[in-house]
């Protein structure tokens, strides 16, 4: 058992668990973040994708020992105080979700990308998601959301986002 | 006067995508009860061999176990159609993947610890792997007590000591006569491996035995009264006992449809004394455990005359069911009534088999045998078309089916059904058909068109039912309460929308809850077919009428106004002759209450049904009868890029049109158009179940089974929506849900003979295939 110290969408957690415990089961079955998804376990689907220092990864890989001292983002923090923010109201827009059960995953690889690259060519945002599979969209609308999100992010310099020091 | 739609037609966007872009949509994945105990699976190593002996004493003794089952104790024969399938297998495996042992203990990692403890001793059967061979009289028997099995009668007819499942018959006119007499003549074969559905959610279901005899199920399924129906009657326990949830799906394209992990959970639970049971399978179990589409080997038939008039076809469909047959028998029966595609032939000829192999056994999947039927047809099409020198788009107009024919069923086509003609012409315009594709600017890129047609009708019961009932709320809006399941489609919000039309009160006002609960809502037979929005959108008609009838009579009185003289509008009742003295719903919802405080009426609850129209069984001996409630036609055109030095294709266009009848909702019709033509990309180019010749799975899980990415969409997709309107669909609209992924792959197979002169008949199109076949064209060996 190891205890490990760390920050999920801002608050603090403290944590005790066994070597062998991924981060996605830290995040579902110890802090109730259902948000994150498992769609193989295994590294190849992208579902369960969060940021760890502003860093797009997929927690079914990485042991929850590993994220001692780290920031993690999960789906749960990207609208903030029942706000939503301008990819998830671009997400809603372009109609990106069908199931809805990439969702999150997708979203979180989008944030990870518009942190890091904030007017994003169709390449990048086909590379920033090329992890994340799903089996109902066909990927069209899910691109369209990122765009419409990086430009309206772009024009709009006084949004919440922008407030939040997010995605810039 | 026709009224101006405000919402039905309208791009509204889907009510659940808030809970699901936050995270906060709950899955059954995600459903945790107290006490809820975990299962893992011991599964079958190999594809046929008698279960001599299980040793699971050490996993018994393991602390943290609560239950281990094997098939031994529970003699229960399940399914829809076909009842041959046991919860766990019983004396023999039928094949590899297939569990064996179940545990249910506090922790995965205890349950997954125990299955490690257990051992089970097989003695080795023979194995029958190709459905062509195990339809000889000499193959091993994957289901020796076929003749035992109960099954829908008169429906389906199983071959008693035999491992053909069912056999569906189709015949129309001489088709021998025919084809001898016909100018030119065409015999060709194809085939389509077995593929996953690949939900991004795997299938999933919690249970819990209750006191009582009662139990409640939360399970990921597309088929909440199917379920109920089913596990009512295989644990002989009154259907009012058995409650069953369906949150949040993650996707089912009809994986999810009939019964899945439910059993399985329920009878856990029981032996763990009541506690509540997840049973959540694997990625890797989702491959080899969970059913799979059917493969299809297919040979067709065709004559034609020199003027390109088809005067005979024949098709054979040698379906590889696997293990079971449950649903397989249903798409053998589709296959058959649709065997033909969407052409006006007299002498037609059908034999569609449904044959049990020592494999993955299929179900439904998205089309529902007909990508893989089309497969074989659309090609066909084309390879006529040359034989005869003609034009592929040309010989296709001159045998659509057009109003006055009638199908290879004898029912008789009219203008209602749609117009396959003008899908046909809508993307042969757009990809302009005829024109040379430009050359590559790539020299060892080449490039080419095809075209396709489509045709699909649901595939139910006769009896095909669903129920809608429309409570009225306080603030004068509406609570829909239905048991088809939303698990992605849309068909919610479409429902939505016509509550909203019809009941004349703001959208927003209009309420689904994304939970089915039996114990609440109202029947509907499943969510399959694409059918919900059909059935589901006129009952929701017919419970908005009773709602307003029963205002109607409410605001009467009150208002001291003839019934028929009252309107409704914007959530409000008027008579028509002086609007000023309306009363809002909210006013009457619950009751009116008069000035002298005296109330009339009551809560308005309104309820509207629909049943399947006139459907028949299908004669056993010709197949004729009218097995659709509705037809869907279509096309694709694309245009293809293969590079013929890696052998892969790059899609350049595809365009899509659909006779939707009417569009409900352009932005969720094009959602699942796009949606579908991305998934049947994955059919078409990566997609297909490798097995070796002891019959093991070679290729379940992502690594090795390709589904289509981000970076694999074509670079330009349109969709053309036809509105030829449905007689009896709601606003005029038929199902499309299914239809856009059927005969991609045919498109697809027939530009990559206009790019590189090489035919292709077996699935997938992947490179190796492609690479092959080019270099042997440049040094045929
Ligand atoms: S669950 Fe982590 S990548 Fe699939
Ligand atoms: S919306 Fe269903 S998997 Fe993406």
């Amino acid at each position: 058992m190891h205890t490990i110290r760390f920050t999920v969408n801002g608050h603090v957690e403290q944590a005790t668990v066994p070597a062998t415990m991924t981060l996605l089961d830290l995040l579902r079955d110890r802090l109730a973040l259902t948000g994150t998804k498992e769609g193989c376990g295994i590294g190849e689907c992208g579902a369960c994708t969060v940021l760890l220092n502003g860093n797009p990864i997929t927690s079914c890989l990485m042991l929850a020992v590993e994220a001692d001292g780290s920031d993690i983002e999960t789906i749960e923090g990207e609208a903030i105080g029942g706000e939503l923010s301008v990819l998830q109201q671009a997400f809603i827009d372009e109609g990106a979700t069908q199931c809805g059960f990439c969702t999150p995953g997708m979203i979180m690889s989008a944030r990870g990308l518009l942190n890091r690259i904030p007017d994003p060519s169709h390449e990048e945002i086909i590379e920033a998601i090329a992890g994340n599979l799903c089996r109902c969209t066909g990927y069209e609308a899910i691109i369209s959301a990122i765009q419409l999100a990086a430009a309206r992010l772009s024009q709009d310099i006084g949004s919440r986002d922008a407030q939040e020091g997010r995605a810039r | 006067m026709t009224r101006e739609l405000s919402y039905v037609g309208k791009p509204i966007p889907r009510a659940d995508a808030i809970d699901k872009v936050t995270g906060s949509a709950s899955y059954t994945h995600d459903l945790c009860l107290p006490g809820m105990l975990h299962t893992a699976l011991v599964l079958s190593p190999h594809a046929s061999a008698r279960i001599v002996a299980i040793d699971s004493q050490n996993a018994e003794a393991l602390p943290g176990v609560r239950a281990v089952l094997t098939g031994r104790g529970l003699c229960y024969q399940l399914g829809l159609y076909m009842q041959d399938k046991c919860i766990l297998a019983r004396d023999v495996v039928r094949y590899q993947g297939e569990a064996v042992v179940a545990i249910a203990a506090d922790t995965l990692d205890i349950a997954k610890a125990a299955c490690q403890l257990v051992e089970v001793q097989y003695d080795l059967l023979p194995t029958v792997l190709d459905p062509r061979e195990a339809m000889d009289a000499s193959a091993h028997l994957v289901h020796p007590d076929l003749h035992t099995y109960e099954h829908m009668e008169g429906v389906f007819f199983p071959k008693a000591h035999t491992n053909i499942a069912h056999h569906q018959k189709i015949r129309k006119g001489s088709f021998d006569q025919a084809f001898e007499g016909a100018d030119s003549t065409l015999t060709a074969s194809f085939y389509n491996p077995p593929v996953q559905h690949v939900p991004m959610e795997t299938h999933v279901s919690v249970a819990q035995a209750l006191p009582g005899k009662r139990m409640e199920i939360w399970t990921s399924s597309q088929s909440p009264y199917t379920v109920r129906h089913l596990m009512s009657v295989c644990f002989d326990l009154p259907h009012a006992h058995v409650r069953v949830h369906v949150p949040y799906v993650g996707g089912g394209f009809g994986g999810k449809a009939g019964l899945g992990l439910e059993p399985l959970a329920y009878v856990l639970s029981r032996a763990a004394g009541g506690r509540p049971v997840k049973v959540a399978a694997t990625r890797e179990q989702e491959f080899n455990t969970l059913p799979s589409r059917q493969g299809l080997h297919s040979t067709i038939e065709i004559g034609a005359s020199r003027d390109g008039k088809i005067v005979a076809l024949k098709s054979t469909y040698v379906w590889d069911a696997g293990a079971y047959a449950d649903y397989g028998v249903n798409i053998g029966r589709a296959a058959a009534y649709s065997g033909a595609g969407p052409y006006s032939i007299d002498n037609c000829w059908i034999d569609s088999f449904v044959v049990y192999t020592n494999k993955i056994f299929g179900t439904a999947y998205r089309g529902f045998g007909h990508l893989e039927i089309l497969w074989g047809i659309e090609r066909a099409m084309d390879l006529m078309a040359r034989r005869l020198g003609m034009d592929p788009a040309e010989f296709r107009r001159r045998n659509l089916l057009k109003d006055g024919d009638t199908t290879i069923t004898g029912e008789a086509f009219t203008s209602g059904h749609g117009n396959p003609l003008q899908c046909l012409e809508s993307v042969a315009e757009a990809i302009d058909w005829g024109t040379p594709s430009e050359p590559s600017v790539d020299s060892y890129k080449v490039r080419g068109k095809g075209l396709a047609m489509l045709h699909k009708a649901p595939a139910m019961p006769t009896y095909t039912s669903c129920a809608v009932v429309i409570k009225l709320d306080e603030d004068g809006g509406g609570d829909i309460l239905v048991s088809g399941v939303d698990y992605g489609q849309g068909t919610y919000t479409v429902l939505r929308q016509i509550a909203a039309e019809e009941l004349r009160i703001p959208i927003e006002k209009i309420h689904i809850t994304w939970e089915c609960d039996t114990a609440f809502s109202p029947y509907d037979w499943q969510t399959v077919a694409s059918r919900f929005a059909y059935m589901g959108g006129n009952a929701v008609i017919q419970a908005a009428a009773d709602c307003l009838e029963q205002i109607r009579s409410v605001a009467s009185q009150a208002l001291n106004v003839a019934p028929e003289d009252l309107d409704f509008e914007d959530g409000v009742v008027f008579p028509k002759s002086d609007p000023t003295r309306g009363i809002p719903y909210s006013k009457l919802t619950l009751g009116y209450t008069f000035a002298n405080g005296n109330s009339i009426g009551g809560p308005i609850i309104g309820h509207g049904r629909f049943i399947a129209k006139g459907l028949t069984h299908l004669d056993p001996e010709t197949g004729q009868g009218l097995p659709a409630q509705y037809w869907t036609y279509g096309a694709h055109a694309v245009e293809i890029e293969v590079d013929t030095q890696t052998g892969e294709i790059e899609i350049l266009n595809i365009v899509t049109a659909l006779d939707a009848g009417k569009v409900l909702n352009p932005k969720l019709c094009i959602g699942q158009v796009v949606g579908g033509v991305v998934q049947g990309l994955g059919s078409a180019l990566w997609e297909g179940f490798v097995f070796d010749a002891k019959g093991r799975f070679l290729n379940a899980g992502f690594v090795d089974y390709k589904i289509p990415t981000a970076k694999d969409i074509p670079r330009h997709m349109q969709q053309i929506l036809l509105e030829n309107p449905q007689p009896g669909g709601p606003y005029g609209a038929r199902g499309v849900a299914e239809h856009p992924m059927i005969s991609v792959p045919s498109a697809i197979g027939n530009a990559l003979y206009d790019a590189l002169g090489i035919e292709f008949n077996t699935l997938p199109l992947n490179y190796e295939r492609i690479l092959t076949r080019i270099k042997e064209k440049v040094e045929p060996s």
